[in-house]
């Protein structure tokens, strides 16, 4: 299978440099999640491993391979869009074999192959429809089978299910995930929800504004997220930052997360009043202006009454607060 | 539309409109066509009646098929036609890929020295073209007016073009890049059928002008067996009489090739507009 092997990697558009020196090691079989705002080069990052845009510097091997210089097509990858970008004028099983023809795949195994992931998708029923007579979710899968039949060293997934809808996009997820399992192959996924980066990934890694802000796991970014940045992009409600001269505290910034904060009517560290609260059943939300800190995000679980105007103290878990220095790099 | 946002006097007066636009718009080239199948008396005496059992009269086109050799004229127009039609076609929309879809230095540049054209009338070059093809031994040639009429479709069909082809999903060639597809394939598979109607929509717009063109037949192909229909209507008009019977007739069939091809590219931007899109 195939391991990513990215040597710093820069990239600029005329005078804009969208990628500023990007180092990073991907082992076989692992998932790996570029996650950032957007704008801050992860889709370009992908476009260069693909081979669809050169990079101005710096390398990128697959298994191994210095690739920077080979056609996409001669690097062992298979690519999924965030348009699905199907052929209009194939149907589904030639969009799918039209890879394997190029590469001169002999046709019986060409068949197999698509027998195989056609049945691995559930698409058996669609194979002589054309794209235009599919359902999204259904386009989607044809664009995973499209990948899966040639059987590449790498997948590389470009958002691929921002197009979907909510309730498709969960079962789609799922879907990626159980492939992955199976294949065990090694997967790049780029996408701006969080939510998809840390169910998917067996690593993240964080982008920002053209650099590596943090790499590591779901769990790891959660709980020891290395910066500003990573604090406040993990997580969701976003964490509270609180300014460390309000709490007398030494560091800059001080980040708590809404839900390592535990509420009281009757005492607490921080007396404030509610603005606005958010009850979605299995969570409530309460926005609490509070004298000391400031407006503080508290996520509750399970329902809890109360609405604006309401006066309730908040406790911050001092186990779970990070500290932040002036350049926004974590403390301790 | 809903019952809500119409109205009768407004339907009304909207259809009026249409409708006498298409009664002035119509109008010359119905009376071309009645008028040829009347005799010359006919023509004359009463020009807007239909022609009757006494009026009726195919003397114009006799004339036509009897003088000179009108399907050679019709073969010239086809084959200047369809020839400058394809080329403009196939270059314009190279062009049109390649400035839409690679970044190099001078692009936009590059973008607007092809759309000049549009701006400049290539007769105001007539003296030097004409020049250029006495000394390339290319006059009296059907050669000679299939690159004019290229030279002249190319600046528009680059100008809209290149803006429709933007518009096509960089997914998709991308897509096509990782399948191992070559940048000709991509051209001609992915993107051509995608903006099919715009193709026709340059194709009209190319074609009635050089179909009707009578300019540089006259001046570069005046030759018997390069003569355009255009031009070989011509020699029924005199200074001192003019067989107008001959010269409806001709006309009337003029209309009808044009009007084939016209109704092609029609069918095929509805075809186009209709079938899957990208998503």
């Amino acid at each position: 299978m195939g391991s990513l092997k990215i040597e710093n990697v820069k990239k600029s558009f005329g005078p804009v440099e969208v990628l500023k020196g990007i180092d990073l090691d991907v082992k076989d079989g692992e998932f790996v999640v570029f996650v950032g705002p957007s704008g801050c080069g992860k889709s370009t990052l992908l476009r260069i491993i693909a081979g669809l845009e050169d990079a101005s510097s710096g390398d990128v091997l697959i298994d191994g391979q210095r690739v920077t210089n080979a056609p996409p097509a001669k690097r062992g990858i298979a690519m999924v869009f965030q348009t699905y970008a199907l052929y209009p004028h194939l149907n589904v099983r030639d969009n799918m074999a039209l890879g394997l023809k190029q590469a001169g795949t002999p046709a019986a195994e060409i068949d197999q192959r698509i027998g195989a992931s056609s049945a691995m998708l559930s698409l058996e029923p669609y194979l002589k429809r054309r794209p235009a007579e599919l359902s999204g979710g259904q386009r989607q899968r044809v664009a995973i089978g499209r990948a899966l039949v040639r059987e590449p060293k790498l997948f590389l997934f470009d958002e691929p299910l921002s197009n979907l809808d909510a309730a498709l996009r969960v079962n789609t997820r799922l879907e990626i995930a159980q492939l992955h399992n199976r294949l065990k192959a090694t997967m790049v996924y780029v996408t701006h929800d969080q939510v998809e980066a840390m169910t998917l990934a067996d690593r993240i890694v964080v982008l920002n504004a053209g650099r590596v802000e943090q790499v590591g796991a779901p769990m790891e970014l959660y709980n020891k997220p290395a910066n500003l940045f990573v604090a406040g992009f993990i997580g969701s409600p976003k964490m509270n930052f609180i300014d460390g001269a309000r709490l007398g505290e030494t560091a800059k910034t001080v980040g708590v997360r809404p839900e390592h904060i535990a509420v009281s009517d009757t005492s607490g560290a921080w007396k404030g009043t509610v603005i606005h609260a958010e009850h979605l059943g299995a969570d409530t939300n309460v926005f609490l202006e509070t004298e000391k800190a400031g407006l503080v995000t508290i996520r509750l679980f399970g329902e809890y009454q109360t609405g604006p105007g309401a006066t309730l103290y908040a406790t911050p878990d001092a186990a779970r607060t990070y500290r932040f220095d002036a350049d926004g790099r974590a403390l301790g | 539309m809903s019952k809500a946002a119409t109205s009768l006097p407004r339907t009304i007066g909207a259809h009026a409109i249409l409708l006498t636009y298409t009664v002035i718009a119509l109008f010359p080239v119905i009376v071309i066509v009645v008028n040829s199948f009347k005799s010359r008396a006919a023509i004359f005496r009463s020009p807007l009646t239909p022609p009757t059992a006494e009026t009726f009269d195919l003397i114009g086109y006799t004339t036509v098929m009897a003088q000179g050799d009108f399907i050679q004229y019709f073969q010239n127009s086809l084959t200047v036609t369809v020839a400058s039609l394809f080329l403009v076609l196939l270059f314009g929309a190279m062009a049109a890929f390649a400035l839409s879809e690679y970044r190099f230095k001078g692009n936009t540049m590059m973008g607007l020295y092809l759309a000049l054209g549009i701006m400049i009338p290539i007769r105001l070059g007539t003296v030097a073209i004409l020049q250029l093809m006495v000394a390339s031994g290319l006059v009296n040639t059907l050669t000679a007016l299939v690159l004019v009429y290229t030279a002249q479709g190319l600046p528009l069909a680059v100008f809209i073009l290149s803006e429709f082809m933007k518009q096509v999903s960089d997914d998709l060639k991308n897509a096509g890049r990782i399948d191992g597809l070559s940048e000709y394939r991509i051209f001609f598979r992915l993107v051509l059928p995608l903006v099919r109607p715009a193709m026709a929509t340059v194709a009209v717009f190319t074609m009635i002008p050089i179909w009707n063109d009578l300019w540089f037949p006259l001046i570069l192909a005046p030759g018997e067996s390069t003569k355009t229909v255009t031009l070989g209507a011509q020699v029924f008009i005199g200074q001192f009489v003019t067989n107008w019977n001959a010269v409806l007739a001709a006309l009337s069939l003029a209309i009808l090739p044009v009007l084939v091809l016209y109704l092609f590219f029609s069918r095929q931007l509805i075809r186009g507009i209709t079938s899957g899109a990208v998503k």
